[in-house]
């Protein structure tokens, strides 16, 4: 299915449906009993305190690493539970965007965004060339096509790793802490091309992160977790939960532990 | 050597008094210069109180607050009162924070009993066969994947491994088999001229080079240069997050990354070996020619004469199995690395020992079977 004929499909159910998600590395456990939906078209944030278990939350729901117990459903099918062809085969709806950009070191940015193409579809080398210099050009990297991820800053590896996952028009998009290491106003820039993203195709995005000035700026809806709780202790929209929350650990959190909802 | 010699240091005055001793201290207190002792200060007296007098003191650190607890922890083992009503509030409170991290920091025992460590190292042992019998199921499954698709491996990937493997090793593989060559003739002639025998130079070396020390030289060469670098690489890529971008996207990172690495190195070490056969004999030809006057022709069609088909191909039996093992161990350890630049370093330097033991294992176990084949 193609994302740009996705527009309204609100009426579809959730996106991600998470039940009972238990998270842990071998014996230790990180997350207990996780439970939520995320909506079509949704930007929805995974929020909380360094080390409470954020990023190991998304790998277990993208499925690189296995989870303890409960399940995860993508757009109405289960994913967690399905063997692994079957989950590599709904991989390709997802794109997502790791904290350093993970891009492939021995290839151009033209080629890390051609491969899931040349993987994935049926399209001539010239063709899947053009998309490519589409999908860099569509987040500002038109004319780096043929630079390699190491002569390229912090700031343009992120956004060529966004084009990478945007090279499959992904139903749904993952980022995990896209803001990390970026100064205030290539994060303001990349948190636009989130917003972009989802106005253009209708994406679900789901984000990890602790930046407060992206949670108030583009989340829909957030969910927080707490390294104590092992889970989450908090769901809503960000500034309705920094106003109304009655949890002191949510309220410091979202307000720097000011008490007021900071002016972003 | 201290950088703070010409400054003023710490001092400390023991003042006896009527209802016991005042601590004066005095000076600058730096954490870099060597602190006053208190037990050299108080010497053998045994005052009834302690009291510390900090008004003379200049400048402090944190030696200040050791002198003052290691005062208090004396006080207290003597049942001395001491007495810190002098001392400016600030410090009382993080001598308060010094006496609670010292009272509950309680230092971590790692160390494990016998029995729990052999335990340990047990399920260690059987959760590394899994992963090894796991990863070569995996490879199998994949070369299958190949086997049936030929036209979805990297080949492109595979070439240029290739072309690092094989061609980029050529001058190391040169240096080395040429000189077990020769080695190995100046030794046979040392001995096989005691008989009269020279000429059977040619045949200790031909055979020797042909069935074992070629592929087993080009073997251990490409173990410590290539066996490493493809550990080096697939640890740095796992400490990059760029195989989990692989598994995200649904594609194996054995297909992607392990086959074409094996598949180049099964191809090169057999025509590496075959190189390696033709310098090492070189190497035993020119020794016999300068030390035994044995005319090259001469040692050629003895070399040939006692050389058959069947012994290049054990040797170049023997080279393919190298090979994939050497390609083998490699991409287990880089895949198996930590997330660190320290478990890179250790992934390349587990690489290179694993390749090498399995060389020489699986060298041991052929020449028993061929022996039992006569082959």
């Amino acid at each position: 299915m193609s994302a740009l004929n996705r527009n309204h499909t609100h009426n579809l159910g959730p996106a991600i449906e998470v039940s009972g998600l238990v998270c842990g590395y071998g014996e230790q456990t990180i997350l207990r009993d996780v439970t939520f939906k995320v909506a079509r078209g949704e930007i929805f944030f995974i929020v909380g305190g360094s080390g409470c278990g954020k990023s190991t939350l998304l790998r277990h729901l993208v499925g690189l690493n296995p989870p303890t117990a409960g399940s995860v459903r993508f757009l109405g099918a289960p994913f967690s539970e399905a063997d692994l062809g079957t989950r590599r085969a709904q991989l390709r709806h997802f794109g997502m965007l790791f904290q350093g950009g993970a891009l492939w070191s021995s290839l151009t940015l033209r080629q890390n965004v051609a491969l899931p193409l040349e993987e994935y579809t049926s399209l001539t080398r010239r063709e899947i060339e053009e998309l490519s210099a589409l999908k860099l050009g569509q987040v500002g990297l038109g004319g780096y096509e043929d630079y390699y991820p190491a002569e390229i800053s912090g700031g343009m590896k992120k956004r060529a790793g966004l084009a990478r996952a945007l090279a499959l028009d992904p139903e749904i998009l993952f980022f995990d802490e896209p803001s990390a290491g970026l100064d205030p106003v290539t994060s303001r820039k990349l948190d636009e091309l989130i917003v972009e993203i989802r106005a253009m195709f209708g994406t679900t995005i789901v984000v990890v992160s602790h930046e407060l000035a992206s949670i108030y700026d583009i989340a829909d809806r957030v969910i927080m977790l707490e390294k104590q709780a092992q889970g989450i202790i908090a769901e809503g929209a960000p500034r309705t939960l920094a106003t109304t929350s009655e949890d002191p650990r949510v309220k410091e959190f979202l307000t720097r532990g000011t008490g007021k909802v900071p002016i972003l | 050597m201290s950088d703070n010699a010409d400054q003023p240091q710490a001092r400390v005055t023991v003042q006896p008094g009527a209802q016991g001793c005042a601590v004066i201290l005095a000076g600058v207190w730096r954490i870099t210069a060597a602190p006053p002792r208190w037990a050299e200060c108080v010497g053998k007296e045994k005052p009834a109180r302690v009291k510390v007098v900090m008004d003379a003191v200049e400048r402090w650190d944190s030696s200040l607050l050791l002198f003052i607890f290691e005062v208090q922890q004396w006080c207290r083992a003597d049942g001395v009162h001491c007495d810190l009503e002098a001392v400016p509030a600030k410090v009382r409170t993080l001598l308060g924070q010094l006496v609670a991290s010292h009272e509950t920091s309680v230092p971590f025992d790692r160390s494990e009993n016998f029995l729990t460590s052999v335990g340990l190292a047990t399920q260690d042992a059987w959760k590394k066969a899994r992963e090894i019998i796991a990863f070569v199921g995996e490879c199998v499954i994949s070369a299958w994947r190949l086997v049936r698709m030929p036209h979805k491996f990297r080949w492109r990937d595979c070439v240029d491994e290739m072309q690092q493997c094989g061609a980029m090793a050529l001058p190391i593989v040169s240096l080395i088999s040429f000189l077990v060559g020769l080695i190995m003739a100046y030794q046979a002639a040392v001995q096989l001229r005691q008989f009269g025998a020279d000429i059977y130079v040619a045949d200790l070396v031909g055979l020797s080079v042909v069935r074992e020390m070629g592929p087993m030289m080009a073997a251990i060469v490409l173990a410590g240069r290539t066996g490493a670098a493809f550990a080096a690489t697939l640890g740095n890529m796992k400490a990059n997050e760029e195989i989990d971008a692989l598994a995200a996207l649904g594609i194996s990172p054995v297909d992607f990354l392990v086959l074409p690495r094996i598949v180049a190195l099964g191809l090169m070490m057999p025509l590496l070996a075959l190189y390696a056969n033709c310098v090492g004999i070189l190497g035993g030809m020119i020794v016999a020619l300068g030390v035994l006057q044995i005319p090259p022709a001469a040692y050629w069609i003895e070399t040939q004469s006692i050389i058959d088909l069947s012994d290049v191909n054990t040797g170049l039996f023997k080279a393919l199995t190298f090979g994939l093992l050497i390609g083998l161990a490699g991409c287990l350890r880089g895949l198996q690395a930590d997330r660190s630049a320290a478990g890179v370093g250790r992934a390349a330097t587990s690489a290179v020992v694993t390749a090498i033991l399995l060389i020489i294992v699986s060298d041991a176990f052929f020449a028993v079977a061929f022996n039992i084949l006569g082959l």
